[in-house]
């Protein structure tokens, strides 16, 4: 479980990374965006990889810690993923609007001269 | 419950809040609203200062729950101090913008607010996510700031401005989720006393999680090498926001300051700092002597005031941080004006008059041929002559000079760094940068000075009170600071012994 979450991690990183480092400006938002699901997913598992657990815990039962998951890194999982979710949005807008003002996608707003 | 500490955060927020309900062309009402906010904002922060000096530290928790559960709030001197200096840059920008610049876009009266709410929150906070949350929130709102009055030139440097911000932010959450898998807490005063309990298994995670978060707080300050985007950005921004935006560049020096001390208690990391700091100063000065343009001087001072910052702050002696403290406001303050300034000054000139100017005077030219015409001189006009003074304040506090405040700060920084007994080799290497980058910026400011306010052909530009008002007042600011010198640094003194000594602060935080 744990390898298949690391790996995961480790090939939405590398994927984030190479996008980001292209020329064009779509290549790296989508790279930003599978960075910040790496991140998130890193997050993530912070509390833990724990299988079929909940993060509740119950009122009635005696209480053992070790039967739950943190549920503290799923609230930060939450807010990172929607302020990642919007500042994705913004960037979007500044995308378009570079575009139409240079005229290119290149992420200096000019094309490099061969 | 005291709930002065949170008004910094609240009045902004429903200030900025109420103005996005109000039509675009209501923009006397904005700036009425905008005006009291900062009003408020600037009592709220005196206060908090003042209270700050008796007590080791105000905690404040929104959700009523005790301290490493709940979030807190902590107002002590440095928070104090910094949402101060926030809320006077706010106001300087604000009355700045009412002459012409908050009408060059939507909502800037909005957008100024939430930057202060985010600003305000981030010095304020006790607690790692949290702060995380208003950098976010401080870093929206400075992309809408940094967009604002469109424009090519503007749009593509916010365009790299927001994808190297989003990549700290990126860099951000993956040190606080290490910091957290290792320790369990957010808290920062739960982190400070978790930190050294880390088993040495984990304890490599633990450094290396802090070190993830030093780089997203460092690309923050523009330390070399990772401050490559400051100066054209803030070229880039309308002269009200980037005078705004003087003090972001301080909020990542506060975040290392603050957690460095806290969580590593000025051990580990310092060479890291001082030489980062000492580079940052190096690329400050040969990019300052580089530039052409006005706005691009401005940005490489910026550099170099956060590399004088964060060398002193490495040297890791709380006589040396008192001093850099002191040099971080009047820094912030001098900068601040000089962007406002600089709008003022080029408005009549031709774009890239001052690259024509400086690239004249490296061939030679342009110095013969209007010489005998008139002997007699000319009188400056009131405004030029004005604005040539202020110009002149703004080169002296750059460069740190007498009687101005920058001399007082750097002066100060260095007598801590060789007043110790065995005056260590980095310490001489600082003596020397700092002194040079003065010269630097001297020699840089001084070119670009006589090109404008001297040899200058244009006429003189048409300015405003209500635009000289905040440069003057700054300005005055500064002044004030040299004559208040002692109580100001005494203060700041205060401040950097508590930070070194975190216990107290610990303490109350975690049994208010």
């Amino acid at each position: 479980m744990e390898l298949i979450v690391a790996l995961g991690i480790g090939v939405l990183a590398g994927c984030g990374v190479w996008l980001l480092l292209r020329p064009r400006t779509f290549q790296v938002i989508i790279g930003l965006s599978l960075l910040s699901y790496a991140v998130n997913l890193l997050i993530f598992i912070m509390g833990w990889v724990r299988d079929g657990r909940a993060p509740i815990v119950s009122t009635t039962a005696a209480v053992d810690p070790s039967s739950f998951t943190d549920p503290l890194p799923q609230a930060l999982v939450l807010t990172a993923i929607v302020i990642s979710f919007a500042t994705t949005a913004l960037l979007l807008v500044v995308l378009l609007a570079a575009r139409g003002f240079a005229g290119t996608d290149h992420v200096d707003g000019r094309e490099q001269e061969e | 419950m005291d709930h002065l500490v949170i008004a910094p955060v609240v009045v902004p927020l429903a200030a900025g809040g109420l103005m996005l309900l109000l039509d675009e062309r209501r923009h006397a009402l904005k700036a009425a609203l905008g005006l009291v906010s900062l009003a408020l904002l600037l009592a709220a922060a005196g206060a908090l200062v003042a209270r700050a000096d008796t007590a080791v530290a105000q905690v404040y928790q929104p959700g009523n729950w005790p301290a490493p559960f709940g979030i807190v709030l902590v107002a002590d001197r440095l928070s104090a101090v910094m949402v101060l200096l926030a809320a006077v840059l706010g106001m300087a920008a604000l009355v700045f913008s009412l002459a012409r610049w908050h009408r060059a876009g939507p909502r800037f009266h909005s957008l100024l607010q939430f930057l202060l709410m985010g600003l305000n929150g981030a010095f304020l906070t006790g607690d790692l996510f949290n702060l995380f949350v208003f950098f976010e929130l401080l870093l929206a709102a400075s992309y809408g700031l940094a967009l604002h009055g469109s424009g090519t030139a503007r749009v593509r440097e916010s365009l790299h401005y927001i994808v190297i911000n989003l990549n700290a932010s990126l860099f951000f959450l993956i040190g606080v989720s290490l910091l957290y898998g290792v320790t369990g807490t957010l808290n920062m005063a739960d982190l400070a006393l978790r930190i050294p309990a880390v088993p040495a298994s984990d304890r490599v995670l633990a450094e290396a999680g802090a070190a993830i978060l030093g780089i997203a707080f460092l690309v923050k300050a523009g330390m070399w090498p990772l401050g490559f985007w400051l100066p054209a950005t803030y070229a880039a921004a309308a002269a009200p926001a980037a005078a705004m935006f003087s003090i972001l560049s301080k909020v990542g020096v506060y975040a290392v300051l603050r957690l460095w001390l806290l969580l590593f208690g000025s051990g580990e990391g310092a060479e890291l700092i001082l030489y980062g700091g000492m580079a940052t100063l190096a690329y400050g000065l040969i990019g300052m002597l580089a530039s052409q343009d006005l706005s691009r001087l401005a940005g490489f001072s910026l550099l170099m005031s956060a590399g004088t910052l964060l060398a002193a702050l490495g040297s890791a002696t709380p006589a040396a941080t008192g001093a850099a403290l002191y040099y971080l406001v009047v820094s912030t303050l001098g900068i601040a004006a000089f962007y406002l300034l600089i709008e003022l000054v080029q408005r009549t000139r031709k774009p890239g008059a001052d690259v024509l100017a400086v690239t004249a005077e490296a061939f030679g030219e342009g110095d013969e041929e209007d010489e005998p015409e008139h002997q007699a001189g000319v009188a400056i006009p009131a405004a030029m002559a004005l604005l040539g003074l202020s110009f002149a304040c703004c080169a002296l506090l750059v460069a740190g000079l007498p009687p101005l405040p920058g001399f007082v700060a750097k002066f100060a920084i260095l007598a801590a760094l060789l007043g110790a007994e065995q005056v260590p080799g980095a310490a001489w290497a600082l003596l020397v940068l700092l002194t040079l980058s003065g010269l630097a910026s001297i020699v840089a400011m001084a070119r670009s000075g006589v090109r404008i306010f001297w040899a200058s052909e244009s006429s003189p530009p048409r300015v405003r009170l209500i635009e000289m008002a905040p440069v003057g007042a700054l300005l005055a600011l500064c002044l004030a600071l040299t004559a208040a010198a002692g109580p100001v640094m005494e203060y700041m003194q205060h401040t950097a012994q508590t930070l070194h000594a975190p216990r107290a602060y610990i303490e109350r935080v975690l049994s208010p």
